[in-house]
Formats: structure tokens, sequence, C-alpha cells
């Protein structure tokens, strides 16, 4: 059909260009004129368009609609595409699994070698079929001369697949034909071959032949599996797996559904339904603790809201709640209980100490964090009880499940007054850490005393000119150096 | 309607359905919606063979003309670029690419050259792209086995053979090397008849699958490439890096703002100053740039000596050049420099030290306390494991009291989800307990020569300065198949994890190289799963030794480290807070 010049400014801007962009919110001008330039500048492919009404009538949910003169000849071309069954260049494009390949030439794929024993990488497409036309010709495998015989056995449609070509599955009808077809792709490696089979098996057998199969065809199980998982067929995998009898991965996979719950509650009770789910022993008791701990979270963030919301209880308006406490880790619980809730009974849900023996926290990482929580308060007095442990004679003592440089850390990061991190610095053992922690966090007295136990005369001797003039670290080392009953090494 | 092209005395209508037939088919194979920017030079040729609504049936939806600056936006999956094959469309491409890469990660580009392909394009092309980086192959390959990969690098040999020659002489180890070198086979025979008549360019091929060699992308890199790209990240061939260092301190100004952008660098063997640090050792790489600083200043004294107006001329001539040279080893001062703050810092060394007792297989058998104290103080979920993988794989499994615990400190502190995460890991083999009581590990170190104690990092005689001690296994395995054999370590491959094979493809006759006294071999060694930048150092270096007498290629599906090697291994890595 010919158009005459003017019609054809006319179609292109025209409401019709629309089509053009098919993108309606897209609506800044120089875009569309950019696209208008490019698409004007081809307006000869239009001209001799078949049919204006193509234009329009083209659904987007994938088939061509209208475009029967345009099929028609595709048939006559070669391609032996069904009406309602997509070839196999369209299920490429309809599955987005299979499409990984990155046919054509993808930028991606490019890598460099310049150096002498450089680094290179090739495009996984130069043999591709298409890209042959414009490419310099590379020898072509037998198969490929046989182009036009229709009939294929189910190996040569395996090779035609590989090469990308337009296939027709639909003539493989019997559970036989289908499961040559099968392994003959399977034996090519070609996971988009192995899966464009699968889906049409998928869409042809019974669940409980295609399972069957595939339980003695490990390499296609895994695809069928990557397949389902990428699609997000959770019940159809979920039925395979069982009738694989593989309850660990059944498990996890519905496990992991929680992800995607939002609502607490509901999560909740979700998780609760996973409990019964046949997880390997170790994994259950984490669930089970999963659970149990979002359960508990839902309650204390229901009551502390409420608390801080009635303005009563001093903590939350000195430190108002940054964030809620749902879905946080166990550990970040403890702390947010330690930090909040430290003086409760061991009764209540949110006591630290229930928190720590409901779910069996190390004694470490109980230190560590109620720690690292009393210390933000400054309560240095809590801080000080978690050491203190009496011995049998009554003395108390300082005692840690972790050495003193880390206590020493931890209070530092929670900007700690120097007399506070001198009694830690202090009771760290080995002396040289010792010193370099105490240099660090300016604690002279720890400094000059460890010098005077370690009868280093020259040492100290060098500190003095460190310390301010006239200060009372000056004098004390003064003292000390004159002090006739020490006996220096040096 | 295009009727005319039947009636001639040659039906031109087969040719040009032929070509619509062909433009179809790349059209398909890029799934999803696309748009096309078109050199505009084609549209006239591509005029003749086909109309809009056909792109538009194939999901076309845009269509812009090529040029430079940033792409229009387009809501569609795939940009494909028809162009000629020139070196400024290139450029062009590139700048596109690159200025669109960081707002639609999940977008693909392709490129149809019409009407050739040129090796010089996409060396130009490689330059910008200095390296892929996807990071789905391991998970593709041991998680979920979609072999897809695998079967595109078969391909992609069989295109290098077609290109360089049949490559007499396949190595390869582990389970997807087999994969590969079964396919390749598979394929030459699809080809029997035909002969390649190419002279061979390579000797040996050597396929090594990341499997067998679990341990190295675990440890840090310490190779100067290596350390930004394990710091900073290296993207596509470029970095980005914090810009405080980067600031021109211009006189009278000192006060100005520092920018707040991060600073956006090229890194690639184009810039002469890179080409010769990129390989070496940290520590060794501030002494090769006062080395440099000093023949800059040098070159730049020169003008005080330039007394005739010929010999002012020359100096003035290379001024360019020495300024590029200037602004280079002022770039890689300051990314120097940024690195030494990290290296020196205690924790980076207190990794480093931990890292290296489990390479030596010092108390891989305990909870060990830096991991422990490293989860209490809730260090980077990565961080942890990476270590706690890495001792894994140096205890051939962690018993499995010490596996319990672990994996419960991991959870109560990152979150009871990470059970998911734990489990790929252990699917992937980098993490999990101990089955058969017996270590191989010990075995496996000293026959290979894994640690070296006394590396040299300034003037390195061995692969194991890459790691400061530690020799990659992977290139290890590699040295060891040139000389002397791998019939030396057959005991070792043994406890290696997948089979190893060797395969000969038989060469028309007078194809076989006659070789010349002292010429070296060449072999291309392809890793399965990624291959790290102190691996290619090191590969490098082995290629540069010179009584190696084989020159390395390397090939790979993609570059990782540890970060994005577990990353990839993650589920819903990017759920993951920092």
């Amino acid at each position: 059909m010919m158009k005459s010049k003017p019609d054809e400014e006319d179609y292109w801007n025209s409401s019709k260009f629309k089509a053009f962009t098919f993108d309606d919110e897209d609506d800044e001008f120089s875009r569309l004129k950019e696209s208008k330039q490019a698409v004007n500048s081809i307006r000869r492919l239009v001209e001799e368009d078949d049919d204006e009404d193509d234009v329009e009538k083209v659904s987007w949910s994938g088939e061509p609609v209208g475009s029967i003169s345009w099929s028609v000849r595709e048939t006559a071309a070669s391609n032996q595409r069904t009406d309602r069954e997509p070839a196999f260049p369209k299920i490429n494009a309809d599955t987005p699994t299979v499409s990984r390949s990155h046919s054509g030439y993808s930028l991606s794929s490019l890598f460099k070698g310049k150096t002498k024993t450089g680094s290179f990488q090739f495009s996984d497409s130069l043999s591709d079929s298409s890209v042959r036309l414009y490419a310099p010709e590379l020898r072509k495998p037998k198969s490929e001369y046989k182009d036009y015989v229709s009939d294929w056995s189910p190996e040569e449609t395996v090779h035609r697949m590989q090469q990308g070509k337009a296939v027709s599955l639909e003539k493989f009808r019997s559970l036989q034909d289908k499961l040559l077809l099968l392994d003959f792709s399977i034996s090519a490696h070609d996971g988009n071959v192995i899966t464009a089979v699968l889906i049409y098996l998928k869409r042809t057998l019974s669940k409980e032949v295609l399972f069957r199969e595939l339980e003695s065809r490990q390499t296609a199980l895994r695809h069928f599996i990557h397949y389902l998982t990428e699609t997000r067929d959770q019940r159809l995998l979920l039925e395979l797996l069982r009738a694989l009898g593989r309850t660990e991965d059944i498990a996890l996979l519905q496990y992991k559904e929680h992800l995607s719950i939002a609502d607490e509650n509901k999560r909740r009770d979700f998780l609760k339904s996973c409990l019964s789910l046949p997880f390997s022993p170790e994994d259950s008791a984490h669930v089970q603790d999963h659970y149990t701990l979002l359960e508990r979270q839902i309650i204390i963030e229901a009551t502390d809201r409420q608390a801080e919301r009635g303005g009563k209880v001093e903590i939350f308006q000195k430190f108002p709640r940054r964030a809620s406490i749902l879905n946080m880790p166990l550990i970040t619980t403890l702390y947010y209980c330690c930090f909040y809730h430290y003086t409760e009974s061991e009764g209540t849900y949110s006591s630290p100490l229930n928190v720590r023996q409901t779910f069996r926290i190390s004694e470490k990482q109980f230190f560590v964090t109620a720690l690292a929580a009393r210390a933000k308060l400054k309560a240095w007095v809590d801080v000080d009880a978690l050491f203190t442990s009496r011995n049998w004679l009554g003395f108390t003592r300082k005692k840690s499940p972790l050495g003193f440089h880390r206590v020493v850390d931890i209070l530092q990061k929670n900007s700690a007054p120097t007399q506070v991190l001198q009694e830690y610095v202090g009771l760290v053992d080995d002396a040289e850490l010792r010193i370099s922690l105490a240099q660090k966090h300016k604690c002279h007295d720890i400094i000059i005393n460890t010098y005077r136990d370690l009868k280093d005369r020259q040492q100290l001797l060098g500190y003095r000119g460190k310390v301010e003039r006239g200060s009372v670290e000056e004098r004390k080392i003064n003292e000390l150096l004159d002090n006739p009953q020490i006996r220096w090494k040096n | 309607m295009a009727a005319h092209l039947s009636y001639g005395r040659v039906n031109l209508n087969i040719l040009r359905e032929a070509a619509r037939k062909e433009l179809r088919e790349f059209l398909d194979k890029c799934s999803g919606s696309k748009a096309i920017v078109w050199d505009e030079y084609l549209t006239g040729p591509f005029g003749l063979i086909a109309q809009y609504s056909l792109l538009k049936e194939h999901e076309v939806e845009k269509m812009f003309t090529l040029k430079s600056g940033r792409l229009p936006s387009a809501d569609v999956k795939n940009i494909i670029f028809f162009v000629r094959p020139r070196l400024e469309l290139m450029d062009i491409i590139a700048e596109n690419v690159f200025s669109e890469d960081k707002l639609h990660s999940s977008r693909e580009f392709h490129i149809l050259f019409v009407p050739r392909r040129s090796m010089l394009c996409e060396q130009r092309l490689k330059e910008y792209f200095e390296f892929h980086t996807s990071y789905r192959f391991v998970a593709e390959c041991y998680l979920e086995n979609d072999q897809t990969s695998l079967y595109h690098t078969a391909k992609g040999l069989m295109t290098l053979q077609a290109l360089y020659g049949t490559i007499p002489q396949i190595y390869g180890k582990g389970e997807c090397a087999r994969h590969v070198a079964n396919m390749m086979l598979r394929m030459k025979r699809e080809f029997a008849g035909s002969q390649n008549q190419i002279l061979p360019v390579f000797d040996t091929l050597l396929l090594l699958d990341r499997n067998v060699d679990l341990l190295t992308p675990l440890a840090t890199q310490l190779t100067y490439e290596g350390l930004i790209d394990e710091i900073y990240g290296i993207n596509n061939g470029y970095v980005k890096l914090p810009p405080e260092k980067f600031a021109q301190k211009k006189q009278g100004e000192a006060s100005k703002d520092l920018p707040t952008e991060p600073k956006k660098l090229q890194l690639n063997s184009a810039e002469e100053l890179y080409a010769e640090i990129r390989d070496k050792n940290f520590n060794a790489v501030g002494a090769a740039l006062s080395k440099k600083a000093k023949i800059i200043s040098a070159a730049f004294e020169e003008r005080h000596n330039a007394k005739t107006v010929g010999e002012i001329k020359q100096f003035v001539s290379q001024l360019p050049h020495m300024q590029a040279a200037r602004s280079s080893l002022a770039n890689h001062t300051s990314i120097a420099e940024l690195i030494k703050d990290i290296t020196t810092s205690e924790a980076f060394f207190d990794n480093l030290t931990v890292e290296q007792e489990f390479m030596t297989g010092v108390d891989t058998d305990k909870v060990n306390t830096y991991i422990e104290d490293c989860i209490a103080q809730k260090d980077p979920l990565i961080k942890i494991l990476r270590l706690v993988c890495m001792q894994s794989v140096c205890n051939n499994g962690l018993k499995q009291k010490v596996f319990d615990y672990y994996k419960r400190e991991i959870l109560q502190t990152y979150g009871y989800e990470h059970i998911l995460t734990l489990n790929n890991l252990e699917k992937g083999g980098l993490l999990k307990p101990q089955t058969s009581s017996r270590n191989n590990y010990p075995t496996i170190r000293k026959t290979l020569k894994l640690w070296m104690e006394d590396a040299n990092e300034q003037n390195p005689n061995d692969i194991s300065y890459v790691y400061s001690g530690y020799a990659p296994l992977s290139i290890r395995l590699t040295q060891v198949l040139a000389r002397p054999g791998w019939r030396s370590i057959e005991e070792v491959l043994k406890m290696l994890p997948g089979p190893h094979f060797e395969e000969r493809q038989q060469l028309p006759a007078g194809l076989h190289k006659k070789r010349q006294q002292g010429e070296n071999r060449t072999t291309l060694v392809f890793f399965l799963g990624g291959v790290t930048y102190a691996e290619i150092a090191a590969l490098r270096f082995l290629s540069q030794m010179e009584d190696s007498g084989m020159e390395y290629i390397i090939a790979t599906t993609k570059l990782i480290n540890g970060t994005t090697w577990i990353k990839s291994l993650m589920d819903r890595p990017e759920c993951q807070t920092p």
C-alpha cells in the first residue's frame, strides 16, 4: 500500500505516533522527538507496510493479532510455527529462565586482553546462526544444511534448538519420543534446550509420569528445579520435592516463604506452621527459636509502645526507641532488653535473663551485649556488677569471660570516661598490651605502675618526658625513680 | 509490498526473506522488550528488508539514533545497538552504556554489527569493558545446576578454535571442566569432515573448575589490583574511590570544600604505570611509585638543560606525555595511600593473621576466638562467612561441634533467616561438617607447596607473593601441569573434588608446529566459575618467569573476590544490612 507524502507526515505526527513509544508515561517532548527522529529516518520501512492497521492491532501479550498476512509469509518462509504453540524462539521470549543465553552480541561478555600475557574472553555468540550472516563465515555443521527438511528426529530437533532455530515439539507425542527428546537434550548439555524441552514435557505429561522420569535423570531434574524456582512455581516445586522425598529441601523452601510475609502476626503464625516441617534436627531447633523470638517480640513491642506513648516510663522518655524491635535478630533483641528492661525479674518475657535462658545464649555473647547496653546508658554501676564475682572467702574480684582488652574496647566505643576505662585497662593481663592500651587511653597511672612492676627504669625515664611538667604524674615518676628500694633492671 | 523483487530473473525476495528471518531470530534472542539504537547510516539499508511493524512484533518498543551522551529513557529490558563496525561508534556506545549502567542494572545491551563484526571494534570495546562481572555462575552450577553457562563456554571455545586453530591438548580438573570438555568434543564431531586448516596458536587448554580450589578466593588478595578490588570493588574496569585524597589543592584556596562525589577511575594496562604495578604485592608498590616519581621529576628537570631551540622544541613535544604520567602517578599515589590506611589498620592485620593461621593449618579444628569476637561485635556477615568458610575448607570440613557453634552464633546475631544462606554454602561445599575423620588439607598443602615461609614480596621468585605466603592452589596446578606434569601429583589430584583428565585433538597433517629452539609454548587457562585478580597476577608472573617456557592466556566466566563470591551464594544478599 502506497501513501502520498503528506499522508506520511500526518501519520507520524498524528496520535498514532504513540504506537511507537508504547509508553504513555513518557511524555518528555525531547525524548519523543528523539524517538521520532529515528523512526522517521526509516519511514521507508513504513511506506511498504502491508497494512496500516497492523500498527494498532498488535497485542502486546505476545501473540500477533491481525497480522495474518505476516504469519502466513512467516510460515512459508520456513518456520513451522503453529497457531497456538509458540515455537522455540518464542518460548525463549516468554520464559525468563531460558533467556539467559546472551545471544547476539552482548556487551557484557567482552573483556580485555592487552598485556603481553593478557586475558581475553570471547563472546559466546560468534557462532550463533543469526550473527553468522554478518560474521565471517565459520564452518557450519552438517546438520545445518538440512534446514528445509521438516520431519526432524528428536536428535535433529535438539541440534536445531541448540542453533537457536525454530522447531516444533508438538509432533513428539508418544512418551517414548518425548523421553528421547529429553535424553538428547541432556547429552547436548545445553541448559536452554533442556529447559525448553522440560517446559514442553511439563505441559504435556502428567506430573506423576514427569516426576518419575526425572528421578532417573539428575541433570534434567536439576534444570527443572531451577526452572520452577526461577518462575516461582512454588506449588509444583513442592510437589516435585515431595515426590522425590527431599524433605529437608521442602522444609527450607517453605520456611523461606516467611520472608515475603510483611504482617508480623501472619508471619508468626506462618512460622508456627513451619515447626512441623521435616527440618534436620539442628535446623528444627533454630526454626523453633525463630518462632519463639518473633512471638516474644510481638508481645514486647505492644507493651513497650504503649509504655512509650503513656509517657510515664522514664527510660522511654529519656531514650526514645528508634525502631521497632520486630524481626530483629536475637542478639539485637537481647541488647534492647538489656537497655530497656535490665532490672526485670526473670519471669517476664522481656527480662534479659529470661531471654538468655530461653535461647541458650552463650555466656560470652550475653556478657558482651549486656556490657554494651549498660555502657551506652552510662550505667557504670551495672557495668561494674557484671564483672564482680565473689570467691569462697567473700572477697570480690573482677572476672570476665572475654579478655579485658575487649572490654576496654567496648567501653571506649560507648565513650566511657577515662576513670572507668582506667579500671579495666589495669586488669589486662598482658603487660605489653596493657601499656599500649593505657597509652591509647591516656591512663598514666597504669603505665607508670606497669613500668615500675617491670622494673624498667629506662622506659619510665622516657615516659617522664611525655607527661606534663609539674603534674601529679611527673611527681610520681620522680618519686619512683628516687626510690632506693626498687631494683631496676636497667 | 516488495513484489517487484519477485519478478526478476533471480527471485531476490528469497534473499530478502532470508535476511528478514535472520533479523527476526536475532530480535527474538534478546527476549523481552527492546529499544533499538540506530547508527543513522543503517536505517536506509534496513528499510530494504523490514518494516517497523516487524520490529514491533518482536517487542521493539522504542527507537533512537545513536549519539553521544546519555541514552534517552526507555523502560525496556534490552538495548540493541545496530551499528557499522566503526571505531568512533564504539566510543559512543561505550559512553551510552556507562551512563546507563547505574540506573538499570538488569538491563542487557547487545550490539549487532552490520555488515560484519570487526576485531578492531571489539578490541576498542574491550578497552572500555575491561572485565565482565556477573555473579551468577557459581550459583548456577552449584546451587541450581543450570549448565547453560557451561554450554556457552564450550561454544565460545569452539569459536576460538575456529579462529585460532584446534588446540591439540586439553587438560581439565573438576566436574564442570569435564562437562565443557565433553561438549567440545561432541561439537567437534559435528564438524567432522571439514578440517580446520589454521595453524594452532595454543598448544594446551587447561580447564579449571572453581570448585577444585575453593580456598583461594576466600583469602584476601595482596596484590595492588587485588586489594583495590577487595576494598573498593572493580567493576567493568572502573573503580569508585572516596574523593578526599583526590582533592586538588590549588594555591590560595586551601580551605575549599572537599568533593563529595566518589572519584571514578578507569583501570587498565593502557595506563603505563598501572600496567607496571597492578600485579605487584602491595608492599612493593610504594617503592615502585617513588622510583617513578624520581624519573618523572628528572624528566621535568630536563627543561633546564634545553638550551637550543631544537632542544626546547623536543622538550615541549614530550610535555603531554609527561603530564599524563604525572597525573597517573598522582592518582596511584592517592589510591596507594587509601589502601595503606586500611592495610596498616589493626583490623586488617588481625583478619590477615587468622587467614594465614588457617592456611598454614593452625588450630583449624577449634572455635576461633577472633571469629567469635567479630560476631560479637557484629562485623559484616560476609566477613564472618568468609573466615568460617576458609576454616572449613582448610580443615576439610569443620568438626560437628565447631560447625554447630558457629551456626548458632551466626543465626542468633544476624537473624535466623540466614539458615538459608548457610544451607547454600553447605551445598556449595564451602561450609560443611566434617564427614571423614581424615583432614587431607595438610597433605595437599605440603605436596603442592601452598605455603611458602619466605615469600619475597619485593622481588618475587614464586607465585606465593600474591598472597604474601600462600600460593594459589589453582595456579600451582597450572604450574605443575607445565612441569613436571600432573602425573607427579596424582595422589593430590584424587583428593581434590571432581575428575581430572587429558584429551588430545588430532591435528591435520602439516599443521603440527615446528617449534624453534627456545620458543615458548602457549597455554590457555580457562577458569570456570571465576578467577581473582591475584590469581591472574600469579599467572602473568609465571609467564614472565624466564625459565618457565610457557606463555599463559587467561579466560574466565567472570572476575571474583571473596566478598562477591560469598554474596553470589547468599540467599537474598540484597536484603543484608551491612
